[in-house]
């Protein structure tokens, strides 16, 4: 059964447009010109109860829209959403029950309290039972490590601190669907890794839907199967996160380790010299020449030890969104 | 009913607690307010002095001084500091996204953490006024009867609702102007100069009174002391406490009609 279901879903914005120079500012007094900004185009996908799907894409890709219209902070252009049989941007109370939206870079719980004033407040709002409250609120603090915490102003906590804070005010009310936009946002390495690590066991544990969008590969490689790419506001990769090297990457990486230290004067013959330190060296190969260049090393080198890997996620992501901010200016152009 | 009533008292408790944190500002504050007032005896008295009358619209030296401490009063239950800029940082900022996630109403949220605040304020400032008050017994004529004590109370209390939804609807504005302190300055100077807040309306030319009485912004100072004071009596009164509560009555609906317009324009255009 799919908890989301969106069918061409866009939203558009109209976006002042302002000349440069003081004249224009002038100008502009009496008369403005707007410009239509598509920041979602017709979007089609479907979440089944239970996933976690990463929501990637560059910045204005049109992420944390489709998760500000599923959450009924804005509402489309076109199309239609349901999540869990409701349509987001009617904001009933009963779906605002059942769902949660954790921003990594927006603060919701009280800045001058401490979070289990905050904490309260939530178990009043959402009308969770005393017990429930109680016992979710604990499980959460176990959890996350953070039972001393509790009563310290959030002013005072650290941003990893914090996020657990804002994690655990959102999964109070137990929502089935939770939306995560860039929950590791400005977190050091172990922060992230705690906040993983919790995210990962939550989900398996409750079956909750989660759609997370993030810019840390990490995050994405530790949590979700399933990874949903767009760019310009367009879907461009619905499926698994190893299959995006498939289908994006034209390209495998071969690193050499030669033998006795001798190293050959002319690798880039071979394909493009990554790096060299004497005596291993990287190179940068095409797919469909891997088996001939191979054979070929193999033949003239004598080698310690070789290995052929798929370039590093973020790169192959990074190549992508370059590529398709290119053809946004050649489009636009 | 009972579990919104139990949602709205943990709003109104954490709103109290919030309220204590910043305990030195907060008493500096409090006690601040009451210094203007030996600037208003001093400047009352030599207005008198070179008037050279004993009364000026009706009013001597002592019942401005008494209007005066009344208004002070009437202010401390309609001025509502920060309400409208802070709605429209929320908007700017984008906090308000909170009010459209949860299942919570703004207005009403706001006005619970409003009549936090004041009470607060009032049970710090309870002690301060009843002093001042009684170093200025003088200037009164004693108590007013008891029927025109219970409007005063009544003019007091719309006016506290009044200035809320009057500022909360102000606040709302921001939906469609993301910059509106400029708006916020005139409103001020409207409030400074037509409440009464700064000399009895009286003093105005009577065309310029009558006309102001229809406006709300009397009944958010000068009403309630006018009341208080006996300036105001029978017909005039009932017709003032009317006029009061048709004023709330509309900003309240107006308030919440911007709401929701806001809202959807928000969630139209922004977010």
């Amino acid at each position: 059964m799919n908890a989301i279901e969106i069918r061409q879903l866009e939203k558009s914005y109209r976006v002042y447009q302002k000349n440069e120079g003081l004249w224009a500012s002038v100008q502009s007094l009496f008369h403005r010109d707007y410009r239509e900004v598509a920041a979602l185009k017709p979007l089609d996908l479907d979440v089944a109860q239970g996933e976690f799907v990463a929501f990637l894409g560059p910045n204005g890709a049109g992420k944390t829209t489709t998760l500000k219209l599923l959450s009924g902070v804005i509402s489309p252009s076109g199309g239609e959403a349901r999540v869990l049989g409701h349509t987001p941007w009617l904001r009933e109370n009963e779906y605002r029950r059942r769902f949660a939206l954790v921003m990594g870079q927006k603060n919701q719980l009280w800045w001058d309290l401490p979070a289990q004033e905050s904490f309260l407040l939530h178990q009043k709002i959402y009308r969770i039972p005393p017990d429930q409250f109680a016992r979710t609120r604990d499980e959460l603090c176990d959890l996350l490590e953070m039972q001393h915490l509790l009563g310290r102003p959030v002013r005072e906590l650290s941003l990893g601190e914090r996020m657990k804070m804002e994690l655990t005010a959102a999964l109070l009310h137990s929502p089935e669907v939770l939306f995560l936009d860039e929950p590791t946002i400005g977190l050091d390495v172990i922060a992230q890794h705690n906040i993983q690590k919790f995210l990962k066991h939550y989900q398996q544990e409750r079956k909750i839907t989660v759609l997370l969008t993030s810019h840390y590969m990490k995050d994405v490689a530790a949590l979700c199967r399933r990874v949903v790419i767009i760019a310009r506001g367009q879907l461009v990769y619905d499926g698994s996160l190893e299959g995006i090297i498939d289908r994006f990457s034209g390209h495998k990486v071969l690193s050499l380790l030669f033998a006795n230290g001798r190293m050959p004067g002319d690798l880039s013959r071979y394909g493009e010299v990554l790096e060299i330190v004497e005596p291993k060296a990287r190179l940068r190969v095409a797919r469909s020449e891997i088996a001939r260049v191979l054979s070929a090393v193999l033949a003239n080198h004598t080698l310690e030890d070789i290995s052929v890997e798929d370039p590093p996620l973020e790169e192959v992501i990074a190549e992508m969104f370059s590529l398709s901010a290119k053809e946004e200016v050649v489009a636009s152009g | 009913m009972f579990a919104r009533a139990e949602t709205w008292w943990t709003i109104f408790k954490i709103c109290v607690e919030e309220r204590l944190v910043y305990r030195g500002d907060f008493a500096l504050g409090t006690l601040m307010r009451f210094l203007p007032i030996v600037t208003q005896i001093f400047l009352w008295t030599a207005v008198f002095a070179s008037a050279g009358t004993a009364t000026i619209q009706g009013f001597t030296r002592e019942d401005v001084v008494a209007y005066y401490l009344l208004t002070m009063l009437a202010r401390a239950f309609s001025s509502m500091p920060g309400l409208a800029s802070g709605l429209a940082r929320q908007i700017r900022e984008g906090e308000i996204k909170k009010f459209l996630i949860q299942p919570i109403d703004l207005i009403s949220y706001l006005l619970l953490a409003r009549t936090a605040h004041k009470v607060v304020y009032y049970l710090i400032a309870t002690g301060p006024f009843a002093l001042v008050f009684y170093l200025c017994r003088d200037y009164f004529h004693g108590w007013p009867p008891i029927e025109v004590f219970l409007a005063f109370v009544v003019s007091l209390l719309l006016s506290f609702l009044l200035g809320f939804y009057m500022e909360a609807t102000m606040g709302m504005i921001s939906f469609w102007f993301l910059e509106v302190s400029s708006l916020l300055f005139v409103h001020m100077l409207f409030i400074f100069f037509f409440s009464g807040h700064m000399f009895p309306l009286e003093f105005l030319p009577d065309f310029w009174k009558s006309v102001i009485d229809y406006t709300p912004f009397p009944y958010l100072a000068y009403f309630p002391s006018a009341v208080f004071l006996g300036k105001v009596q029978g017909a005039v009164l009932v017709k003032g406490l009317v006029i009061e509560a048709a004023w709330t009555v509309g900003f309240i609906v107006l308030c919440r009609f911007s709401m929701q317009a806001g809202y959807r324009r928000y969630s139209g255009y922004g977010g």
